[in-house]
């Protein structure tokens, strides 16, 4: 992440500032190739060509800063990931092998935990008096398929009212091996939640008291918001026009 | 009756096996022995208590509900999955849809999402934040009509529905003058609102706030006091604050357990901190608190309508970003709204580059940078979130909605066990879910 031919920039990004398109920092997921989505050599625009790199904004460096921050950039995320450390020291465990990276962006803090600790983390978040976070939104999946080895990702957002904060966790496992610990034990509010989530990414959550389908039905096959299951539809006609489906038609990538 | 299971009897077409076996004998007796007024009954998917397509599966002991869980997944329309199939903007006219008793929260939750993304947030015009609260405050009078209404009708008290169907149809009629639609309205955009007020949208408001002012009390008089209606639900649909937090419901239900916790408050957005408002709480943890709670926040949305009202100031209601600004200008015409025949004239007749730019936006649509946002209001069920997550195109890579409808209903099984049957029906309606955004 941090820029050393450009230290100024540096500095103004991991204060939370929208990330500039033609960025080469941050982490990689992927890349984008053309521009019409038309892949059987349909597009003479010359814009099939195009190459873009999907960069999503990577590891900020100290300080953080935040809501009601002090002096020198200091701020309530800079609190919330002392506390954290702190405590993660006195459970015996080492802060740099639970949290792979500590992104902040657009205001926003997300804790990147490995996913054997999750449930540890989740606790001490919740029982931390300095850090109080009593409720948890849920869980919300991605899948990043081009991430290799991580494209599984699951999204927790913690909210603490005591402090009126938020927080972002943020897990990911492989394709090969899509496991996740639950949270049921320490926000049973994520009952349902990690259910949806398994139904459409296919995240197993270990755990879990009855992981089963909540909206597909049953017996359904696949996992239908994994980016590579199609999202259906039939052509349609339109005054004399077929119009494809919508997974079918020309975008742009 | 002790006949041991499969043993052969020889018979002239060869051996017999009974398999009628000695377990099932003793299930029927044991069944018979037992109390013999438990059951298990399905009540919907199709059942006009259950607020749309919820299927609640009961165990019952006589009059008690022993167990109570839910079936959902009826109402699921993959909105989450198309939204990666659209461009940014066309995304509001899918979130309109989810929680359909609420629309306007949907897309400002959504629209708010996309402007942090795009890190336009504090360039939304006032005018354009004032509508949006104006609407929104709107939509919670609705929505808890619509509550109190099926509320009571559940309970037998159709006059209560009728008078909140009344109302509500007042309000409908606004967004129809305001929007052109009564309901899925697709109005409030990234960046602003599709369009401005419509000439009188501002005294049509005005007169509905007077009106509802006058309205409001009969309900009051109708079922506050009323002893039956009290009978019917006090103690009922219990949820303490530790039950409340467990579960993750908001709302209503949290601020009945005596939370005064509202994201107006505590993390205000679209400038609700410049409002004056009260948050109700009562300390019931019940039904009846819940339905108290909901008759205050609509006085109290009474009056931040009217404070919306005094503060709208002419000005702009959309971004002035030109490349991320809608670049239709819509007006009524004789077929209905679209854009003004000016405006066509100018890109067909005047300004090639005009055209481009209005081909390109709305054909393609504007890029978002790479990253994730999450943003919440507060809406007339609780907590609404958004988790928006942008690879830099013009498509949303993953939208993902925390209804509350959905976590809330997780309560129900807390709220109904132990309890009897017929208040299954009074706890699920002061939960107020709407499977619409429970199942998306």
């Amino acid at each position: 992440m941090s820029d050393p031919k450009n230290p100024e920039r540096d500095q103004a990004d991991h204060n939370g500032a929208v990330p500039v398109q033609r960025d080469d920092t941050g982490e990689v997921i992927g890349t984008r190739r053309g521009m019409f989505g038309a892949n059987n050599g349909g597009d003479t625009s010359g814009y099939g060509g195009l190459v873009r790199t999907v960069r999503l904004p990577g590891a900020s460096t100290r300080p953080y800063g935040g809501p009601r921050g002090a002096a020198e950039g200091y701020g309530e995320f800079d609190e919330i990931a002392d506390e954290l450390a702190g405590a993660l020291d006195e459970q015996g465990l080492v802060p740099e092998n639970v949290i792979a990276k500590t992104v902040v962006d657009r205001a926003e803090l997300t804790f990147h935990i490995e996913r054997e600790y999750l449930p540890a983390v989740a606790r001490i978040l919740r029982d931390d008096p300095a850090l109080r976070f009593e409720l948890c939104t849920g869980v919300s999946g991605v899948h990043y398929p081009e991430d290799t080895g991580r494209e599984l990702h699951a999204v927790y957002h913690l909210r603490s009212i005591t402090h009126n904060r938020l927080v972002r966790l943020e897990v990911s496992a492989p394709d090969a091996d899509p496991h996740v610990p639950s949270l049921v034990s320490v926000y049973p509010t994520n009952d349902w939640h990690e259910r949806e989530t398994y139904d459409f990414f296919g995240l197993v959550f270990d755990g879990h008291p009855a992981l089963t389908r909540i909206m597909m039905p049953d017996d359904w096959q696949g996992f239908p918001q994994r980016k590579d299951y199609p999202l259906g539809g039939i052509p349609v006609e339109y005054k004399g026009a077929q119009i494809p489906a919508p997974d079918q038609r020309r975008s742009y990538s | 009756m002790t006949t041991p299971p499969l043993t052969p009897r020889d018979t002239t077409e060869g051996a017999v096996y009974t398999v009628t076996g000695g377990d099932w004998d003793e299930v029927a007796a044991r069944a018979m022995k037992s109390d013999d007024e438990r059951i298990i009954v399905n009540m919907g998917p199709q059942h006009p208590s259950t607020h749309g397509v919820l299927r609640l599966i009961l165990e019952i002991d006589g009059e008690t509900v022993t167990e109570a869980r839910c079936g959902i997944g009826y109402l699921h329309t993959g909105i989450e999955k198309n939204l990666e199939y659209r461009t940014w903007t066309q995304g509001t006219t899918f979130v309109t849809r989810m929680d359909y008793l609420t629309p306007f929260f949907n897309e400002t939750a959504y629209c708010l999402a996309v402007e942090k993304l795009l890190g336009i947030t504090d360039r939304i015009p006032d005018r354009a934040s004032v509508i949006r609260v104006m609407l929104m405050e709107l939509n919670r009078l609705s929505s808890h009509l619509v509550a109190i209404a099926t509320g009571g009708m559940e309970l037998g008290a159709t006059t209560i529905m009728i008078y909140g169907f009344r109302d509500r149809e007042l309000i409908l009629d606004l967004y129809e003058l305001i929007t052109g639609l009564r309901m899925n309205h697709a109005y409030i955009r990234p960046g602003g609102l599709a369009q401005d007020l419509p000439p009188g949208a501002v005294d049509q408001v005005r007169a509905f706030v007077k009106k509802m002012r006058k309205n409001l009390p009969e309900y009051d008089k109708l079922a506050t006091g009323n002893p039956v209606f009290k009978g019917r639900m006090e103690g009922i649909g219990y949820l303490d604050l530790a039950g409340a937090l467990a579960t993750g419901a908001t709302g209503p239900i949290v601020r009945s357990a005596g939370l005064p916790h509202d994201l107006r408050t505590s993390q205000p957005y679209c400038g609700y901190e410049t409002y004056e408002f009260e948050v109700p709480t009562a300390d019931t943890c019940d039904a009846y608190g819940r339905f108290l709670i909901r008759l205050e926040e609509m006085r109290q949305s009474l009056r931040i309508v009217e404070q919306c009202l005094d503060r709208l100031a002419p000005g702009p209601v959309m971004v002035e970003d030109k490349k991320i600004a809608w670049p239709a200008q819509l007006a009524l015409g004789p077929d209905g709204l679209g854009n003004s025949l000016d405006h066509i004239k100018k890109i067909m007749g005047t300004s090639m580059e005009a055209l481009i730019h209005h081909f390109k936006l709305v054909t393609e649509g504007f890029r978002v940078p790479p990253g994730q946002a999450y943003c919440a209001v507060e809406s007339p069920k609780g907590e609404l979130g958004v988790h928006v997550v942008s690879d830099g195109g013009t498509r949303p890579y993953r939208v993902h909605f925390r209804d509350p409808s959905f976590t809330n209903l997780q309560a129900m099984a807390a709220m109904c066990e132990g309890g009897q049957v017929a208040d299954v029906i009074v706890a699920v309606a002061s939960i107020d879910p709407v499977m619409g955004g429970v199942d998306r």
